[in-house]
């Protein structure tokens, strides 16, 4: 189980989060622009460290202000999907998955069976001689997603993974990373802006306003919020 | 009515008249800042060319084959082509971590880091070499402390490599710097999240990702310590086979020879143009990277 409780001071507002996700449970985090939800994601995955508070991940702490724990990214554990993919441009898609293996200083024979597992499962296998930055959008996604999930993360963090997909794409996508997300069986949290993203992959799902959780509930009580916002004032709270 | 109709017809010629004299002076004005530009880049042109070419006239090709066997061009070649691999080594191994601290990462002082790092593209290089010779010159204020162990810097072979590293590690350590700002972070953050600790990033990572542009910063930089003059002149002297690089040999041949002068020059301008057109090859690939 992935337990938050942090606090940080941004430019405009203080991002406060108290959250807990469980085991094989999606999460989908919603929000406007600079709401805070990218910093969340970094701050989970120890590339920006909270003022204060406490990040366990299946009781282990990651971060504790209070014991001065703060784990490196390095040792975390932690598949992340960036939303601009970040694949390595001078590495092929085979290499790019083999990334992360490599860094545990893995056997060159394991390595070679797992990436090919991984690649053959996204259906990659035959572009895997092909340039990261050469290839369509939608291989990129799947790339990024089988070099997150390759080492065996304790848990999953994506940054808006469909928002680089043409429409089209999107829907196939959906119920591709919805079926890989459950096949791993790690908590996840899944960054968007879409509400139909929200309905067909997460099992739960969070409203982020100015830093602050202002919603919390299961996936199927979505569409009220878009009714409670109008209720609030705001014009366009999400993009339906 | 009729007069109306007539006045209104009259009016239309003029205007038609008014707007076609409008636009013959817009024309006139177009094509004369046209020709004026094209002047201005002729003009420029030739400045830089005619020297160019005229180098190439004033020297038979059998006297300038000729003189690349004299043991002054020789020595000089050798010196110079050692010395200026030699400066690029040090700068590249010296100048890679400054330029990637100075891109990533604020610290105290980083603006007065900065401009200590610009400081020699703007001084002048006989100042350069006099600063050299203060410094570590048998009475300067290091060469004094290493004078009393017995070792001697200025004019010295050493002393030629010192004076092209002051000189040419901005050019380098600037180019670098960019490179390295180019690299998106997302790229640090995904090698870090995969495991790879922040070493292995730099080197497995940013590294091969900037690739393009350190090398092309090391070619200028290359190109600036094979082009140095006036530092080398004050801190190391003008030692045939010692401290005499190709820009000195030039000078001195000139007082003598013309031949062996116009033969090393001719070299060193083959070498610039070798140089401007690999730096611009990795330029061109290294922005098309950055576009990807």
């Amino acid at each position: 189980m992935l337990e938050i409780n942090v606090k940080k001071r941004l430019r405009d507002f203080d991002l406060q989060v108290k959250l807990d996700v469980e085991r094989d449970k999606t999460l989908m985090l919603v929000g406007d622009n600079g709401c805070g939800k990218t910093t969340l994601l970094n701050l989970l995955a120890g590339l920006d460290n909270p003022d204060e508070g406490r990040i366990a991940l299946d009781g282990r702490a990651l971060y504790d202000s209070e014991y001065g724990i703060n784990v490196p990214p390095e040792s975390r554990g932690i598949g992340y999907v960036f939303q601009s993919y970040a694949l390595f441009p001078h590495m092929s898609i085979y290499d790019n998955v083999a990334f992360g293996l490599r860094t545990r200083r893995m056997p060159a024979d394991e390595i070679k069976d797992l990436v090919r597992e991984h690649l053959e499962a996204a259906g990659l296998w035959d572009i895997r001689k092909a340039k990261a930055a050469l290839v369509s959008g939608g291989q990129k996604q799947r790339t990024a997603l089988a070099r997150a999930l390759i080492i065996e993360p304790r848990l999953l963090l994506l940054d808006e993974p469909l928002s680089a997909l043409d429409v089209r794409k999107q829907a196939a996508m959906r119920k591709e990373l919805r079926e890989t997300i459950r096949a791993c069986g790690v908590p996840c949290i899944i960054v968007t802006h879409d509400l139909r993203d929200v309905a067909c992959i997460g099992d739960q799902a969070c409203l982020l306003e100015r830093g602050k959780l202002s919603l919390h509930g299961g996936t199927e009580e979505i569409l009220c919020w878009g009714t409670d916002m109008d209720a609030r004032g705001e014009k366009e709270p999400i993009q339906i | 009515m009729a007069s109306n109709e007539a006045e209104i017809i009259h009016r239309g010629e003029f205007s038609n008249r008014e707007h076609e004299i409008l636009s013959i002076s817009d024309r006139v004005k177009d094509i004369s800042l046209k020709t004026g530009v094209a002047a201005l880049l002729v003009l420029t042109m030739a400045f830089i060319a005619l020297p160019v070419i005229a180098l190439f006239l004033k020297s038979p090709l059998d006297k300038t084959l000729g003189s690349l066997y004299d043991p002054m061009v020789l020595d000089a070649l050798r010196l110079s082509l050692m010395t200026s691999t030699l400066t690029t080594i040090v700068v590249v191994i010296m100048g890679t971590p400054i330029a990637y601290v100075s891109a990533r990462f604020n610290y105290f002082g980083k603006e007065l880091a900065d401009s200590l790092i610009d400081l020699p593209v703007i001084m002048p290089p006989a100042v350069a070499g006099i600063a050299l010779l203060v410094a570590f010159g048998r009475m300067g204020i290091v060469g004094h402390y290493l004078n009393a162990f017995g070792i001697s810097i200025a004019f010295t072979t050493l002393a030629v490599i010192m004076a092209q590293v002051f000189v040419s590690s901005p050019f380098y350590i600037r180019q670098a710097r960019t490179s390295f700002e180019d690299v998106d972070l997302a790229f640090e953050n995904a090698a870090r999240t995969l495991g790879a600790s922040r070493v292995y990033t730099f080197f497995y990572v940013i590294l091969p990702i900037a690739m393009n542009g350190l090398i092309s910063g090391a070619i200028m930089a290359f190109a600036r310590s094979l082009g140095e003059f006036g530092a080398t002149i004050m801190f190391a002297g003008n030692f045939q086979g010692r401290t005499q690089t190709m820009p000195l040999a030039i000078y001195t041949a000139m007082q003598g020879d013309l031949d062996v002068s116009l033969c090393l020059a001719i070299i060193l301008v083959a070498i610039s143009f070798m140089v401007i057109f690999v730096v611009k090859k990795l330029t061109r690939r290294m922005y098309k990277n950055v576009r990807n």
